[in-house]
């Protein structure tokens, strides 16, 4: 016990809290509907996951487990700096591992391990509204979501394939929940997509700087939005993860030199840390001291 | 016990903690609707406002969220003054101007339509009722689906409105409009968001 003057549990005071809670309730109640709310100036700038983390904190309570990712890291700057914040004002017990957590805040990616039962995925969000690119004004939008009028999603998508000869939207992809609202599922690369669709996990989304927060409640339907002839279709890569040699996972492209030298290594550290201690070698897996095991050991059956 | 001790006495022994699971349990009923969520007494109002119903009234209202009381609850004053001093809550004239409502006797509510259903613009603008009921297992059984419902889940609470399956439906169907239904059973809360449907009702 301290004897000095401490922040309220989870930093925000309890009336920013119940107006939170009620915006979240709310955006349960409706999917994919974006509930506004009074966000508040959070020790950190806005874009850096404010509405997130006002989520976070009026969810949490002290028997959870909290995971922070930064696209996909848990080593990255915004990943720790958030972890370090509810270490500090809510002295809950923090994890990278995805099974472990009971909440997990997350800066566009959805982790590669199946999410269960119980477990609540918080996204930061920065733009909420999916039609805002096209059509500017609040009032309009508000008009759109209210009629159920999405054709200019679809105009967009059709110019996609008009100039590109397929739809070039790969992140921010834009997704209709149980069949009324269109949601941005914010900047995920549409990779992560398929995994929101009936969800077991809650999936609550804050943007702090435009004052919104929605979710989308498990099992519930969220499919992406496509043509006929034109069906949603996730990224694929045509190489394993360098260091642990995964496939079917989402990786990010890291340069290795000023001649064109890179590689391809998972996103989710987490899954990807797992795999390497699991005897998983990539092609340019380090040669570790601790010997784990033949390089070209045969993966398991799943 | 006077009524100025009555309207003291018996709210949050910790407001921090006991909010916070009361609105996980709250959270976690809307998210997955026919579950109910087991909920300790944390607070103890005066007659006939349940604990349950109290606890809830407790966690989410305040200076901000008109409340709205059944017949039952408007003629105690002491509860009225309970509610007054530990949430702050002004008393809604009318069930349109609610943001929650708290009905001790669901079985002879006025109808829900009545109450706010937000508008097609701002759907979230819509009352939350908080209906007390005796339990979720006596009464005529629903079976509930829709989201947040792996598979078809029954619960059957005891007291419920009449025509209830009938203003459900209603309900159901001014969508994204409606309202939303929190239950208050002495040992749990189960939720009634406006997206679950109502399968069939066997009596």
């Amino acid at each position: 016990m301290t004897d000095i003057a401490t922040y309220n549990f989870a930093y925000l005071d309890e009336q920013t809290k119940r107006m939170i809670r009620r915006a979240i309730l709310k955006g349960i109640a409706i999917p994919g509907y974006q509930v506004p709310f009074a966000s508040r100036e959070m020790p950190m700038p806005y874009g850096w996951g404010t509405g997130g983390v006002q989520v976070t904190a009026s969810i949490i309570g002290p028997d959870d487990v909290l995971k922070v990712i930064d696209q996909g890291a848990d080593d990255t700057t915004n990943a720790v700096s958030i972890r370090a914040f509810f270490k500090k004002v809510a002295n809950v017990a923090v994890t990278t591992e995805t099974a472990k957590a009971s909440i997990i805040q997350t800066r566009h990616r959805i982790p590669e391990h199946p999410l269960s039962a119980g477990q609540i995925l918080v996204y930061q969000v920065p733009i909420p509204e999916p039609l805002r690119f096209l059509e500017p004004r609040e009032t309009e939008t508000r008009k759109m979501h209210a009629l159920e009028e999405y054709g200019l999603m679809h105009v967009k998508l059709y110019e996609d394939i008009a100039k590109h000869g397929r739809i070039a939207t790969t992140y921010a992809y834009p997704v209709k929940v149980e069949g009324r609202y269109v949601m941005d599922p914010s900047p995920t690369p549409k990779f992560d997509n398929p995994k929101m669709h009936r969800s077991p996990a809650l999936q609550l989304f804050g943007a702090g700087r435009e004052k919104r927060i929605y979710a989308v409640p498990p099992f519930t339907d969220v499919v992406s939005l496509d043509f006929e002839d034109h069906p949603f279709e996730v990224q694929t890569f045509d190489q394993p993860c360098a260091l642990c040699a995964a496939e079917n996972v989402y990786l990010d492209e890291v340069i290795l030199d000023d001649h064109g030298g890179h590689m391809f290594v998972c996103s989710d550290t987490d899954h990807c840390e797992k795999r390497r201690a699991d005897g998983h070698r990539g092609h340019l897996a380090p040669e570790t001291s601790e010997t784990h095991s033949t390089p070209e050991k045969l993966e398991p059956a799943q | 016990m006077d009524i100025a001790a009555q309207s003291i006495d018996g709210g949050f022994a910790d407001p921090v903690f006991n909010a916070q699971t009361v609105f996980r349990a709250v959270m976690d009923a809307m998210a997955r609707p026919g579950s109910v969520q087991p909920l300790p007494a944390f607070a103890r109002p005066p007659a006939p406002l349940s604990a349950t119903a109290g606890a809830i009234a407790l966690a989410l209202c305040d200076n901000d969220t008109p409340l709205w009381l059944d017949p039952a609850l408007q003629a105690s004053a002491a509860v009225k003054s309970w509610l007054g001093f530990h949430t702050g809550a002004p008393l809604a004239n009318t069930p349109a101007d609610a943001h929650f409502a708290v009905i001790a006797n669901p079985a002879e509510m006025a109808s829900l339509d009545g109450f706010s259903q937000g508008t097609q613009d701002y759907p979230d603008r819509s009352t939350t009722l908080i209906l007390q009921v005796s339990d979720l297992v006596s009464g005529a059984p629903l079976l509930l689906e829709g989201p947040g419902i792996e598979t078809p889940a029954t619960i059957a609470p005891a007291q419920m409105p009449r025509h209830f399956v009938e203003q459900w439906k209603q309900n159901i169907t001014r969508f994204p409009r409606g309202v939303d239904l929190i239950l208050a059973a002495p040992d749990g809360i189960a939720c009634l968001p406006r997206t679950t449907r109502i399968k069939t009702m066997e009596a």
